[in-house]
């Protein structure tokens, strides 16, 4: 069983999200950097079914040099081994040249699933799963949390996935495929594990594999203007002491706002 | 701008219309071009799906069913609506930015070759399409290249409802939608709940919501406490939900509950379209929050940056 995941690298939930002059991206060159947060659920599932049903888990992704540092991060929470995909326009890249990127990196991989998280923190475009599935020629699910797999017995009885998949509303449903698939991810599939210092350690003599980006195809969303969204409300901003501002807060809601 | 011929995917279940799809039609009326709406499923479904489509101001309905659509599946729905597309040649194709769009509308892009933008909540003379990125921290304007059609996924509540145009009765047409069965790969079972749900938020008047803010699992008795002497139901954002630390049953958002109370207090949330989707037709909102450029602002009437630790207990002083 050879379970691919692909992760992203984002800045922080921390970082303050600052526009570049020309508005057209952050200015993210002083930014710190984390594994995107589905994408580690993503990677602790595939963790968690290697330990079910044995195999290799592969970790995926595409982006400048700095992305070594979340693949390294992978390979020390238990992955086996990482392919980088690496070229700078990736960092702004939209879903399909992302997806196209991954997609060439596991082109010489025999996968039986691969997983990914839902969506970035940073473009959220909820699409790279999604397409990369349409580019593997793959069955796919979105929006996961459960992962139930039937490997192939081998007497000729095909591997199986079962999945349940989130609706809206607190509405859930399963839906069965054939393997091999791609799933996309929800966070709170799982609990999360932490690299060990044994953990890190290994992973030092773990490979990370380098290819080369595919030639980049034209890219088919532009970004034209990146700013703060405008207040769709007046806000009234109440300010001082906590105590002031707790004591004017209980009073406007109650005598304003009439609320209690 | 250059002629647009719009196709709108509706979106039903069970023969039901899914709200978001009215918004759907609603941004794809404001361009004053041609739309027609397509529904797919089986037929039952279809045809009363469509017998509800037909009052917007529509040039056409179009139910297209097949037995092979009766549930849905991705591989099926992309293959119909590809077909259809190639049939009626639209140069942009609308979605409600729902978690079925969510599921296929990509997918169909790719085969399609065409370019999409998702999660968008307001468009542009151009077009140019608006989307929230980083969390909701900052807004985009995208311009999408390539041949049409592009497609288009609307957010909730980026269109109102009850700005859409009604006509004296659109057409409808019902065709058989071009869908192999034996391409179909997901086998879909029915849709349930996890548990009856003991807690209704929807009901609620007033909610103090949690959000990551709350640091740790320990705090939640002190927003508990806070609730309690508000007369509040105690809510939370996902993250809060995912991390055990409140049950699934009491998460506000687009994977949760959708609430309109009378208050609702949101502490440590940072807004995240996810969530503001389920909490923004509160009819007082109120955040706490130590980041004063958090997007939970962009739609509070009231709001304190500050920390909340120590804004809770003088609150609750303040109450007494």
């Amino acid at each position: 069983m050879l379970i691919a995941v692909c992760i992203k690298q984002v800045v922080t939930r921390e970082w303050q999200v600052r526009v570049n002059e020309a508005k057209t991206w952050v200015r993210d060159q002083d930014a710190s950097w984390e594994l995107n947060e589905p994408d580690a659920y993503a990677l602790e599932e595939a963790l968690r079914l290697r330990e079910k049903h044995g195999g290799e888990v592969v970790v995926v992704s595409a982006g400048p040099a700095r992305v070594t540092q979340v693949l390294r991060e992978a390979l020390a929470r238990g992955a086996d081994r990482a392919i980088h995909v690496e070229a700078d326009h990736f960092a702004t890249a939209d879903a399909f040249t992302a997806a196209e990127a991954l997609a060439a990196a596991l082109a010489g991989e025999k996968v039986d699933l691969v997983l990914t998280g839902l969506q970035s923190d940073d473009q959220g475009f909820a699409q790279v799963g999604v397409v990369l599935a349409e580019k593997l020629g793959l069955a796919h699910a979105t929006i996961i949390m459960e992962v139930q797999l039937d490997p192939s017995t081998g007497s000729g009885q095909a591997a199986t996935l079962r999945v349940k998949r989130e609706l809206e509303g607190g509405w859930f449903q399963w839906i069965a495929m054939p393997l091999p698939a791609v799933i996309t991810i929800q966070s709170g599939i799982n609990q999360l594990r932490y690299a060990t210092l044994k953990g890190i350690m290994a992973a030092k003599k773990k490979e990370i594999r380098a290819v080369p980006a595919p030639a980049a195809a034209a890219a088919r969303q532009r970004i034209t203007a990146l700013y703060m969204p405008e207040k769709s409300k007046q806000t009234r901003m109440i300010t001082g002491s906590a105590a002031e501002a707790a004591k004017e807060l209980v009073r406007v809601l109650r005598d304003e706002a009439r609320v209690f | 701008m250059d002629a647009m011929k719009l196709l709108v995917i509706a979106e039903q279940q069970n023969g039901t219309l899914h709200r978001a799809s009215w918004e759907a039609i609603v941004g794809a009326q404001t361009t004053g071009q041609p739309v027609t709406v397509v529904v797919f499923g089986s037929s039952a479904h279809t045809a009363s799906a469509a017998a509800d489509l037909k009052a917007a101001d529509v040039s056409e309905v179009i139910a297209a069913s097949s037995p092979a659509l009766e549930s849905y599946t991705a591989d099926g729905f992309t293959a119909a609506a590809a077909a259809l597309i190639a049939d009626l040649s639209p140069t942009h194709v609308v979605f409600p930015h729902t978690y079925q769009t969510r599921d296929y509308a990509p997918r169909l892009a790719a085969r399609l070759g065409r370019a999409i933008a998702t999660d968008v909540i307001a468009v542009k003379e151009g077009p140019v399409y608006v989307r929230p990125m980083f969390q909701g921290k900052v807004n985009a304007d995208v311009v999408l290249e390539g041949p049409a059609p592009h497609l288009v996924t609307l957010q909730i509540g980026a269109f109102r409802v009850d700005a859409m145009k009604k006509g004296a009765g659109a057409p409808v047409r019902a065709v058989t939608a071009t869908v192999d069965a034996a391409t179909i790969r997901q086998k879909a079972e029915a849709p349930f709940r996890e548990a009856k749900q003991a807690v209704d938020l929807s009901q609620a008047e007033r909610i103090v919501s949690v959000g990551r803010g709350i640091k740790g699992e320990e705090h939640i008795a002190l927003a508990k406490q806070l609730a309690d002497a508000l007369g509040a139901e105690l809510a939370a954002s996902r993250p809060i939900c995912d991390a055990g630390w409140l049950p699934m049953e009491r998460q506000v958002g687009s994977s949760g509950q959708t609430v309109a109370p009378k208050l609702y207090l949101a502490l440590g949330i940072s807004g995240a379209i996810q969530h503001v989707v389920g909490m923004k037709g509160a009819r007082t909102i109120v955040a706490i929050n130590k980041d004063p450029e958090a997007p939970i602002f962009e739609i509070a009437d009231y709001g304190i940056a500050g920390d909340l630790f120590e804004i809770i207990p003088a609150m609750m002083a303040a109450l007494k």
